[in-house]
């Protein structure tokens, strides 16, 4: 079965220099069980070709039913040096939460 | 000692909502008004503008804003504290006398913070065995040092404690952390111990919950945001802190947003590396300890939170002017409308190649279709689409260069694809990018100052 991760998760995301962070929050413990297994550093990685170009770092919040990602190299140079229209990140959030997982594979 | 206190979020940054002080100190009762203006970006701003003006360099909207709420928090025994000082605190500090004398309060105490500029230490401070190394790259200040166009320690909470013990009403500083804003009133009102790291941790969260205002109450809510009741009236965060170190986050009833435990967990994990080492100068806290329970009615309840012993160190943001940037955009129309600013790029690219110009970056963006996320938008109906609008960028160390690129984006509209528009604001301006040396300075080399400015009756 597949399920789109923005029916199971809201987040938020910002700027750390050239990285990005992106915080993804199940709404519920099922979904946290789900994003804690589904969303690897790996998968990330992949979902953001072209657009992360340096090494994903992840990091576990269960009290909060959440993951941080960090997306290093992302922000075409950050601060005031990136050209991106969103030289912060704002929006990758809801990029991630684009993703379709196949919960039975 | 109070049994509680109520901290309310006014500014999430400069250029936030200009009424939401005023409606923070007037809706309901609070203790605090905390204010944070200060980007880094903002720093280097303020500092131009002191250059060029000795009594500029902090938020302008300050002044103005206090002339409208400092008689009102004067009359309520509402304290104010806020990193507006920018890098001239105690000018700022003059302005708000010079309001309250108009305002005739006649008694006022007012506490600026200073010794975080460390721009004129910067030899000393080498000297000292500190080279001010890139926190990124390892990389040496010594080739930079003279370019700086700021450098700043950010203070925590202490040197503020200190001020509110003096009696001040306002406190004024320059960089100090975001958090710190919001934890020194706890401090300084529970008399708690600054050793106690979970105390320290959890006045400083809170301070992470308030810090970016409304982005806590429903603002900027990735969740269903559809459900944020009457944005167009957003109540702004307050922080209910309690001695043992909870806190309950909520804002004032009638107002529009919401508090619930998605809204806030969207902030808390706004802007954070490891959660487990959120590092400021008074602690390390400890994000993945948190607990949030929502209470309904816009009440969630934050508590539980671990911290650690704060590092030997201060950080440092140092800034220095590194080429120019400019970016142009025009809108092209059905039918075509993609093929069209494709077609534009291309032609623009090629004139600024015939022109033999330098850039390090020539950046792309069709808006409508692929600015946000690049590579993971879906395709579109090509023969469909409405509109579009191309975003070209540039970078460049030649102030020339960029400033021709600008002269380059009219032209089109004349001698390319056709149905386009949307070029009303003139030519795009070569702007300066301010880049920016995180470093780390042992908190032993510089010393935070009160300062205390009165007027008595």
């Amino acid at each position: 079965m597949k399920i789109r991760l923005l029916d199971i998760a809201h987040g938020r995301s910002g700027d750390k220099g050239d990285a990005a962070n992106v915080g993804i929050i199940a709404y519920d413990d099922k979904g946290y069980e789900i994003i804690k297994k589904y969303l690897t550093k790996e998968r990330v990685k992949k979902h953001f070709d072209g657009i992360c170009f340096g090494e994903v770092e992840r990091y576990e919040l269960p009290n909060l039913r959440a993951l941080n990602f960090i997306l290093n190299k992302t922000l075409g140079g950050g601060g005031t040096v990136s050209l991106k229209l969103d030289a912060q990140g704002k929006t990758l959030a809801a990029a991630l939460l684009r993703m379709e997982i196949d919960i039975n594979e | 000692m109070k049994d509680k206190i109520r901290i309310a979020s006014g500014q999430g940054f400069w250029g936030d909502l200009i009424d939401a002080p005023f409606h923070q100190v007037t809706k309901g009762k609070v203790d605090y008004l905390v204010m944070d203006y200060l980007a880094e970006v903002t720093m280097s701003i303020l500092q131009k503008q002191k250059i060029r003006n000795p009594v500029l360099g902090y938020a302008r909207d300050l002044p103005d804003l206090l002339k409208r709420i400092l008689p009102i928090c004067m009359d309520k025994g509402v304290k104010i504290i806020t990193n507006g000082g920018g890098v001239n605190p105690v000018a700022c500090a003059d302005a708000i006398l010079g309001i309250a004398v108009k305002s005739n309060i006649n008694k006022l105490t007012i506490a600026v913070i200073l010794g975080d500029d460390i721009r004129d230490n910067i030899n000393e401070i080498i000297s000292a065995g500190c080279e001010l190394n890139n926190m990124d790259s390892g990389e040496s200040i010594l080739h930079y040092k003279d370019k700086l166009v700021s450098a700043n320690v950010y203070f925590g909470a202490s040197p503020i404690v200190e001020a509110l013990k003096k009696g001040a009403d306002v406190v004024i500083t320059g960089r100090t952390t975001d958090t710190g804003l919001t934890l020194a009133p706890m401090i300084y009102e529970f008399d708690w111990d600054k050793n106690n790291y979970n105390l320290m941790a959890a006045g400083t969260i809170a301070g992470h919950i308030l810090e970016c205002g409304a982005q806590s109450s429903g603002g900027n809510f990735l969740g269903d945001w559809k459900s944020v009741d009457n944005m167009a009236e957003i109540g702004f965060p307050i922080a209910e802190a309690y001695p043992n170190g909870e806190v309950i986050i909520t804002k004032h009833p009638g107002t529009g947003g919401k508090v619930t435990f998605e809204t806030v967990a969207e902030q808390l994990l706004y802007e954070i590396a490891d959660p487990s080492a959120y590092i400021t100068p008074d602690c390390v806290a400890d994000f993945s300890s948190i607990k949030l329970q929502d209470l309904g009615n816009d009440k969630v309840r934050v508590y539980d939170i671990k911290g650690k012993e704060a590092t030997a160190f201060y950080k440092v943001s140092c800034s220095y002017a590194d080429g120019y940037t400019a970016s142009g955009s025009l809108t092209y129309s059905w039918p075509d409308a993609l093929s069209k600013a494709r077609a534009a790029d291309q032609i623009l690219r090629k004139r600024l190649d015939n022109l033999g110009l330098k850039f390090d970056e020539i950046r792309t963006e069709f808006i409508g279709y692929n600015s946000t996320h690049g590579p993971l938008s879906v395709k579109i109906d090509e023969d469909n689409i409405n509109e579009i609008m191309l975003r070209v960028a540039v970078r460049s160390k030649e102030y020339e260069s960029v400033k021709r690129f600008g002269m380059e984006i009219a032209p089109l509209i004349l001698t390319g694809p056709p149905s386009v528009t949307g070029f009303a604001g003139g030519r795009p301006r070569p702007s300066e990018i301010i880049a920016y040396w995180p470093a780390l300075i042992p908190k032993k080399l510089v010393r935070p100052e009160v300062k205390i400015l009165e007027l008595k009756q």
